[in-house]
């Protein structure tokens, strides 16, 4: 591996080497079929060079996009935005987002100037510090996998410290989540953005002082401390993007759904940031048709089947209301293994009612306790063993289906990999 | 039948609401009238509700959600009236004279159970199984728990439950009860896998015993009650 790169400083000899020696391991783990392989080759580095993040995003302009949900997405609509720029980008395009993903994702791109990195939203704050970013991108904070996640609420506390020792780098937040909006606010430089907000159940109260707050359409205040939503200058509405100039166009986007529209609208303003205007990047961007195997569709026994990944309560929100309407068969599948979080409680946070009436399947190493939830809320189901069985069992031209990590992994290895 | 749900905006952490759609479920399906009332802090407490519940929360909206309902009074008077109180994690720590804040410092609680809680070593987070005071009449209590605390039962309250797995209040016993004050750190959605432990709350609020519901209505839940027991291990 070549490390000398133009423009850039030469890493230090045991970093060059820490590289070399987690990429060999990285394409050791590909080579026996272990995924990518970049969460190893990573850990393999970062044991020989724990400074490795640092060097190796020394003279980079890196974007960090963080939040619970459309990370994968967002992270993928920016890289396309920027290649505009016509030059090499580092970017972890597989969604392997902790330390050891985001070294990996920079070993292997040694001469790329930019680099656009989805980073888990527990650890954005030492890679803030590590990687010394030009841009942050906030996009949402909700509920997720509570058995081994931090409580949010304490997250944005962790994310306002981070951004206020970061005086150098801009956020593009979203203005409209409230526990977004108030870690994003002490940072020095803010793009807000007007992203909306499906999910609401995390944000009925202040995030600087625990008032109820007062919500009217997207606007919320604190009528205790006078918190509230800051101007902004990018809005989504009715997908279509507003820019600053006021300028209004449709996004045409080919991934479905209002969370794609706003993850469209956030990267945007992330390569204005770069210099890159609103035409060329939605060119670019409306070539993105899936994500890391999500929204692809795939034939199954003479069945279209659409695959959707949602991993919490807001996740599953904004998926139903992605689906194709009734009467096409929905299949829902989850499970609860260590990626999944083991504890199933969040399923009781989703409202079903809408399925009522389409015909739903309903499948996963958890399919009991799914079972039970749709049982409360009237919906009728019919209980399936496997992704065959539900295509049988749907009897329908087409079949969507919403699965959480694990239960989508587990599809996918069934009806093959498309990319 | 009036639910009262104690302020979701601030007590709703991970699938708290399953408690309300449980009672409500099983009241119906034998015919009695339910009314739900979702109670946000920032409005009053109603004193006529038959049975009230608490859900889990992060360490701050817990702070605040007490200071609210201490000085709101409304479920105070609920419970001196009679009415029957259900709370799960946060909520049934807030519930004795005193828990551990934010950072861990003493606070005092609402002084409804005589229980006092703290700050553990580290998180109990898993499956619990816990089988209940058999003055209750209720099968063995199977939930997940994932909580810092430790709590110290007083002499005026029984342990809701002795831990066969997990750790509940760190002592050996799970969760306490006093009259028709119930708290437990079976988190979120306890009743889902523990419809006896809901008919319980149903009866105390309904002063007389229920007709048993018809098998097809509870069949799916006691399959995933029996798959879960079957599927942690009794330590
Ligand atoms: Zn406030």
């Amino acid at each position: 591996m070549d490390t000398t790169l133009p423009g850039r400083p030469r890493l230090p000899m045991r970093a060059r080497l820490a590289t070399t020696v987690g990429g060999a391991a990285a394409t050791v783990s590909r080579l026996a079929g272990k995924g990518d392989g970049s969460v190893i080759g990573g850990v393999i580095s970062l044991r020989l060079e724990p400074d490795l993040l640092s060097l190796l995003a020394a003279g980079r302009q890196v974007v960090l996009v963080t939040g619970t949900n459309g990370k994968t997405t967002t992270t993928r609509l920016i890289t396309a935005a920027l290649s505009v720029l016509g030059q090499p980008i580092a970017s972890n395009v597989y969604g392997a987002n902790m330390e050891a993903g985001l070294t990996s994702a920079l070993s292997r791109a040694p001469d790329a100037p930019l680099a656009v990195l989805e980073t888990d939203e527990k650890y954005i704050p030492p890679v803030i510090k590590a990687t010394q970013p030009k841009v942050v991108v906030l996009l949402n904070l909700s509920r997720d996998q509570m058995d081994r996640a931090a409580e949010i609420w304490m997250l944005a506390r962790r994310w306002r410290e981070a951004l206020a020792a970061a005086p150098d780098c801009r956020v593009v937040a979203n203005a409209d989540d409230p526990l977004v909006a108030w870690a994003a606010s002490a940072a020095s430089t803010v793009t807000w953005v007007a992203a909306g907000q499906r999910w609401r159940e995390d944000s009925w109260c202040c995030p600087n002082c625990g008032a109820h707050l007062l919500r009217e359409g997207d606007e919320w205040t604190c009528r205790e401390c006078g918190n509230r939503r800051p101007p902004v200058s990018w809005v989504l509405s009715d997908g279509n993007v507003v820019d600053p100039a006021g300028q209004s166009q449709p996004l045409g986007l080919a991934l479905p759904g209002r969370a794609n529209a706003s993850n469209a609208v956030i990267a945007l303003a992330v390569a204005e940031a770069f210099g890159v205007g609103v035409d060329s990047a939605l060119a670019k961007m409306r070539g993105v048709t899936s994500v890391a195997g999500r929204y692809t569709q795939v034939q199954r026994r003479g069945t279209e089947i659409r695959l959707l990944l949602a991993k919490n309560p807001a996740g599953w929100l904004e998926a139903l209301d992605v689906m194709v309407p009734a009467p096409v068969p929905v299949l829902l599948a989850v499970n609860a293994q260590t990626p999944d979080g083991r504890d199933t409680s969040w399923l009781w946070d989703v409202d079903y009612r809408r399925l009522r009436g389409r015909p739903v399947l309903v499948g996963g190493e958890r399919r009991l306790d799914l079972a039970v939830r749709l049982e409360a809320d009237d919906v009728a189901f019919r209980l399936v063993d496997s992704i065959d069985d539900a295509v049988d069992a749907a009897h329908s031209p087409r079949l969507e289906v919403l699965a959480n990590y694990t239960a989508f992994q587990q599809y996918r290895a069934v009806v093959g990999r498309t990319e | 039948m009036r639910l009262v749900w104690i302020y979701p905006d601030l007590l709703s952490t991970y699938g708290d609401r399953g408690n309300l759609l449980v009672l409500e479920r099983r009241a119906r399906l034998r015919g009695l009238p339910v009314e739900v009332v979702e109670v946000n802090s920032d409005q009053r407490v109603p004193l006529d509700g038959d049975i009230y519940l608490m859900g889990g929360g992060e360490d701050l909206p817990q702070v605040l959600a007490t200071r609210r309902l201490q000085a709101d009074g409304g479920l105070h008077e609920a419970v001196r009236q009679g009415a029957v109180l259900f709370a799960v994690c946060a909520g049934y720590q807030m519930l004795g004279t005193e828990f551990g804040g934010a950072d861990g410092q003493p606070l005092p609680g609402l002084g409804l159970l005589d229980i006092s809680s703290g700050r553990g070593e580290r998180r109990g987070v898993g499956e619990i199984l816990a089988d209940v005071d058999p003055a209750l009449g209720v099968p063995r209590l199977t939930g997940f728990e994932n909580h810092q605390g430790v709590t110290r039962l007083g002499g005026d309250v029984k342990p809701l439950a002795r831990v066969v797995t997990g750790v509940g209040n760190g002592d050996g016993t799970e969760g306490a009860h006093s009259g028709r004050v119930l708290g437990t750190y079976l988190h979120g959605p306890a009743l889902v896998r523990n419809p006896g432990l809901a008919d319980l709350l149903l009866t105390w609020a309904a002063g007389q015993q229920l007709p048993p519901l018809p098998p097809q209505a509870e069949e799916l839940a006691l399959r995933l009650r029996d798959e879960r027991l079957a599927a942690v291990p009794a330590q």
